[in-house]
């Protein structure tokens, strides 16, 4: 490095330091908000956003109750109640809960990591936008009365064409998927920024207990949504094309779907409380006033209940058929569940009844928590069992128990850490204790909308019904509900005002208002783009009760990285499990590139949507085009070396890192992409065995010829892709790109057998077999074709100077990708080869 | 398990409540009492001995084959009705809709599949929920041990008419059983001779 500052920084006075590492990393004013990629602005905005959503939600909740209050009521008919219960379940689940505790989850987790952004700023702002065009549009079809009406579960063949023929299905297929693109994204994000981008000295066992949830809560995510994205786009097929996935009549099935959706649906209830227990744990040790007890004992409750929560699903079809037998095992791994809980709620108690608690408002709702969470908890070991689901399946009993899960294990943390940050977000206190009637009339309005529906299901009311009978007995009930859902409303307007006056109107104070312990509370409150003038570093769980005033030491610059090189944006990189210093990493400025790309994929979506199949690949290729222009300003045109950290330290720019970031990610984006891959052959192979109408009436045998093609093409495109990557091609231009030349050449060889068995396929309408069959090469075939442009994407880099011997990322990012295109073409071919045979047989 | 979850949730507030009124008061606590005890111990206690009776009484609730040759009675839902088909009746198959007659005191199977969508078939006086799914075909058997009309609804979400989705359950005596299946159409049909709706749609 030549730059003179950086061997030897000097530090300079907080206010000009300030100043620096603001004009670098803060967001211009005016039009250029539009280009904000820092976390502190993309996480408000999400949180925002989210709450719009719960907003709109609420106001659907209402209109249920108001149509439920009295039997017969002529408020609403069925076709405006199933898209009303339908919209509040989507909104409430995708539109508000996952992107609430994303936008938490990125404003803070810098901050308790002791960070100055996330791993992937423009990342998060382009899923930002990807969420608020998906909800937008999910929105909108409510105003313009064509919204999704078959249930936020979508059940087939009630969402097929032949039952739901408009174009609400497709408005939650591909809205929802739009949505998930931001959760698939913010979980990759989180992920990395967990494992890479801590404070120095901040081991794995000395992270904060949030962090650890929201580690797990993202690994989830990125398990959990793939089955549910396949299983849209699986179902969007059937419905524009005809491929009978989930019809009984051609081979296909309908429970196929419910098998996709709950793989999912399953996993989401812990992704939606995990967080929200995270957040548990953080608030209420500080206003207990003691360490949390049982550390690891909750990290160990916490990755098993992850695991746990994969293995459950079958628990929402245990009235679907399936066998006793198989029944108790998944009702057994169901009350298991509450073994993890158990451990949390008990290190909670304990961790009170050790200290010394105080009566704050945060705590307020934290004692709504768990009133309201361990009703919840407990209706749920009485669903887990078989014979009692049996009768209340499907009914109120069960809408009052997720109520009670959903709301109780979200909602009211969610509403603690509201109370308990906003301080931070602000800078102010509250001036008016609204917060205490607030929280009445939401637990009285809550408890007495759905206590009360618990009797309700008892009673035989079913779910999702518009009407009901004046002699069927649930009259009073319901009109309980109703009052009381109206109360809970009050409650929130009230919250809201709250929140909006204590922004507005709040006493300014000091940094950490409960002496918290933890590094969110290190930064200038409200917090400037940069969160810390200078890098704090870590020796232990609690940084602030051991040096009190750290955020004003570290203000002063007395951290690591307390200087402005080159006008960059720098952060920290560790080790992902001693916390070792190990990179610099240079984020990138505020840019509008994530807007133009989540407008080039909104335009993909919408042209699906309205089934402009002609312009569709043209949105898909401009939005794949833009994201490769996000390259242009990242990487580096020359060796640098180590350079200067402060403290006399130094440390490899990410560029030349073998542990870089972006490798992580691209890890994790295949791993995702495996289990989206896994739940098509799960798919086909579930076909195979449970569809009726199977056999079907013509089997694909392919090629042996072209299917030795394909495997040489891949079999050379993954060897010349890791070759390109070895340090000693690496060092010349002519052998990398040479290398890559090569890896092209295979791949494009494998996508030419891919388009060849393609075309030999039998009729995909016709049957569920040809159907997967043709969906199985589909997905191969797209990652050959990715595996041309990635190889090709290199040599360009090669050639604009990006890449050296020490600079190995650009390429070392990509060589997994051919190692992972091979393993796929592998399990297709067997399959291709194995089903017919086993069929034949 | 009303009793049981009671006393749980009972425990958890007063112990909550005790954590406020004397703070402190468990600092003594070793912690693994909390975790261990709390969190391992209090849930095998009370979730073994749950599991074993819902796995016991949820095979007797299956009423297993072989036990007896039960009446096979067929239902097809369909949007928005059930058609009932009892293809051992003595002098040829009968059909009702809307209608399910069985004999009281004996186990009755029901075969139940569905002619587009999901529905759901739940008489609550009779028995759990069964789905009913195009493509397969689920057994249910149940029992009315007294005479009587009991109401059934669809439970699954079908669509528009979901919520007047409802049919009717009569059980009758062995001989009235016999005779009411005597008076009913050969086919669903062939018009409405025993077609009651249990509750017209609103």
């Amino acid at each position: 490095m030549t730059d003179s500052r950086a061997t030897n920084p000097s530090p300079p006075s907080p206010l000009r330091l300030h100043k620096q590492l603001d004009a670098v990393w803060g967001t211009p004013p005016g039009w250029g908000r539009l280009k904000a990629v820092n976390h502190n602005i993309v996480g408000r905005r999400f949180i925002v956003t989210a709450f719009v959503f719960f907003v709109i939600g609420g106001v659907l909740a209402m209109l249920i109750r108001a149509q439920l209050a009295t039997p017969r009521s002529a408020f609403a008919g069925p076709e405006i109640y199933n898209q009303l219960f339908t919209m509040h379940g989507t909104v409430m689940m995708f539109l508000f809960a996952i992107p609430m505790f994303e936008g938490l989850a990125m404003y803070l987790l810098p901050k308790l990591l002791g960070a100055r952004d996330m791993a992937f700023p423009r990342l998060s702002a382009y899923g930002y936008w990807c969420y608020l065009f998906g909800g937008a549009m999910l929105i909108a079809s409510l105003f313009a009365g064509v919204a999704p009406d078959s249930g936020w579960f979508m059940y087939t063949p009630l969402s097929s064409r032949t039952h739901t023929p408009g174009i609400n299905a497709d408005v939650w297929l591909l809205g929802v998927t739009f949505v998930e693109i931001s959760a698939l994204s913010a979980a990759i994000e989180i992920i990395v920024t967990i494992l890479k981008l801590r404070a120095p000295g901040m081991s794995l066992d000395k992270m904060p207990l949030f962090a650890w949830y929201l580690l797990v809560t993202a690994f989830m995510m990125l398990f959990g949504f793939p089955p549910l994205i396949l299983g849209s786009i699986l179902l969007e097929t059937e419905r524009a094309f005809g491929f009978p996935f989930f019809d009984p009549t051609r081979g296909g099935d309908p429970l196929l779907w419910q098998h996709l959706f709950w793989l999912f649906g399953h996993p989401e209830v812990y992704i939606i409380f995990l967080p929200a227990a995270g957040a548990v744990s953080t608030i209420l040790p500080v206003l207990a006033r003691r360490e949390i007890i049982g550390y690891t004992w909750i990290v160990v409750a916490v990755v098993a209940l992850a695991f746990l929560s994969f293995g459950l699903w079958v628990h929402h079809m245990f009235t679907v058929g399936i066998p006793h037998l198989a029944l108790a095992f998944f009702s057994s791994a169901s009350t298991a569940v509450a073994v993890p809980t158990a451990i949390q709620i008990f290190a909670w108690i304990g961790t009170l009844m050790a200290g010394r608690p105080q009566l704050k408002v945060p705590m307020l709702y934290l004692l709504g928590f768990f009133s309201v969470f361990v009703v919840g908890g407990l209706t749920g070991v009485m669903l887990a069992i078989v014979p009692f689901n049996w009768q209340v399946h499907d009914t109120h009993f069960v809408v009052a128990h997720l109520h009670y899960v959903l709301v109780g294990g979200f909602v009211f943390p969610m509403l603690a850490a509201a109370y308990y940050w906003l301080p931070h977000f602000t800078g102010r206190r509250p001036r008016y204790d609204l917060g205490v009637p607030t929280f009445w009339l939401i637990f009285i309005g809550f408890n007495l909308t759905f206590l009360v529906m618990h009797w309700t299901g008892l009673m035989g009311m079913p779910r999702r019904v518009y009407t009901y009978a004046p002699d069927a007995g649930w009259t009073w009930l319901n009109l309980v509900s109703s009052i009381g859902g109206f109360m809970m409303a009050m409650g929130f307007a009230l919250f809201a005002a709250d929140m909006f006056l204590q922004a507005r109107f709040g006493r300014r104070g000091a940094r950490n208002p409960w002496n918290a312990p933890t590094l969110d509370w290190a930064t200038p409150t409200p917090p400037p783009s940069y969160n810390f003038a200078s890098l704090p570093s870590v020796a232990d769980r609690a940084p602030l009760a051991a040096t009190p005033d750290l955020g004003v030491k570290l203000a002063a610059g007395n951290g690591y990285l307390g200087f402005v090189r080159d006008g960059r944006l720098e952060t920290l990189g560790v080790d992902m499990v001693s916390g070792r210093i190990n990179q610099v990493i240079r984020l990138p400025s505020p840019t509008l590139l994530p807007l133009v790309s989540a407008l080039a994929t909104g335009s993909f979506f919408v042209a699906l949507l309205f089934k402009l199949y002609t312009l569709a690949p043209i949105a898909f290729v401009a939005a794949i085009a833009t994201l490769l222009l996000w390259t242009r300003t990242t990487g580096a045109r020359a060796d640098s070396g180590p350079v200067a950290i402060g403290h006399g330290e130094a440390a490899l720019p990410q560029s030349e890192s073998p542990a870089a970031p972006a490798r992580q990610a691209m890890g994790l984006a295949l791993a995702a992409d495996a289990t989206a891959y896994l739940s098509l052959v799960f798919g086909l192979l579930f076909l195979w065995v449970v569809a009726p109408n199977w056999p079907p009436p013509e089997l694909f045998q392919p090629g042996i010829a072209v299917s030795a093609l394909a495997i040489l093409g891949s079999v050379v495109a993954a060897l010349a892709g890791q070759q390109a990557a070895l340090p000693g091609s690496l060092a010349s231009g002519t052998r990398r790109e040479g290398w890559l030349a090569l890896a092209i050449a295979g791949n494009g060889l494998a996508l030419i057998a891919w388009v060849l068995l393609l075309a030999a396929v039998p009729d995909p309408a016709r049957h569920g077999y040809a159907a997967s069959v043709f969906a199985l090469l589909t997905y191969t075939a797209l990652h050959a074709a990715f595996g041309i442009l990635f190889a090709a994407y290199g040599i360009r880099r090669s050639r604009s100077g990006f890449v050296s011997a020490a600079r190995a990322l650009d390429i070392a990012v990509l060589a997994p990708w051919h190692s992972f295109t091979l393993a796929l073409t592998g399990v297709t071919l067997l399959l291709l080869h194995g089903l017919p045979m086993a069929m034949g047989s | 398990m009303l009793a049981g979850a009671l006393v749980l949730f009972a425990l958890v507030m007063a112990l909550l409540a005790w954590a406020f009124v004397k703070p402190a008061a468990g600092s003594r606590i070793p912690v693994r009492f909390w975790l261990a005890g709390g969190g391992l111990v209090l849930p095998a206690l009370v979730l073994t001995p749950l599991i074993l009776v819902a796995i016991w009484s949820g095979d007797r609730l299956v009423l297993h084959a072989g036990t007896e040759v039960p009446l096979r009675i067929e239902i097809t839902a369909r949007q928005w009705q059930w058609d009932v088909a009892y293809p051992d009746a003595e002098d040829g198959p009968r059909a009702s809709v809307n209608l399910l007659h069985i004999p009281a005191g004996r186990p009755v199977e029901l075969r139940i599949t569905s002619a587009d969508v999901i529905h759901s078939f739940w008489v609550p006086r009779l028995a759990g929920k069964i789905d009913a799914i195009p493509g397969h075909i689920n057994t249910l058997r149940l029992e009315a041990t007294v005479p009587g009309i009991y109401r059934g609804v669809c439970a699954e979400f079908c669509g528009g008419g979901h919520a007047g989705m409802n049919f009717t359950v009569e059980a009758h005596d062995v001989a009235a059983y016999a005779a009411q299946l005597a008076r009913l159409a050969d086919s669903a049909d062939d018009g409405p001779a025993d077609t009651r709706s249990a509750e017209a749609a609103p």
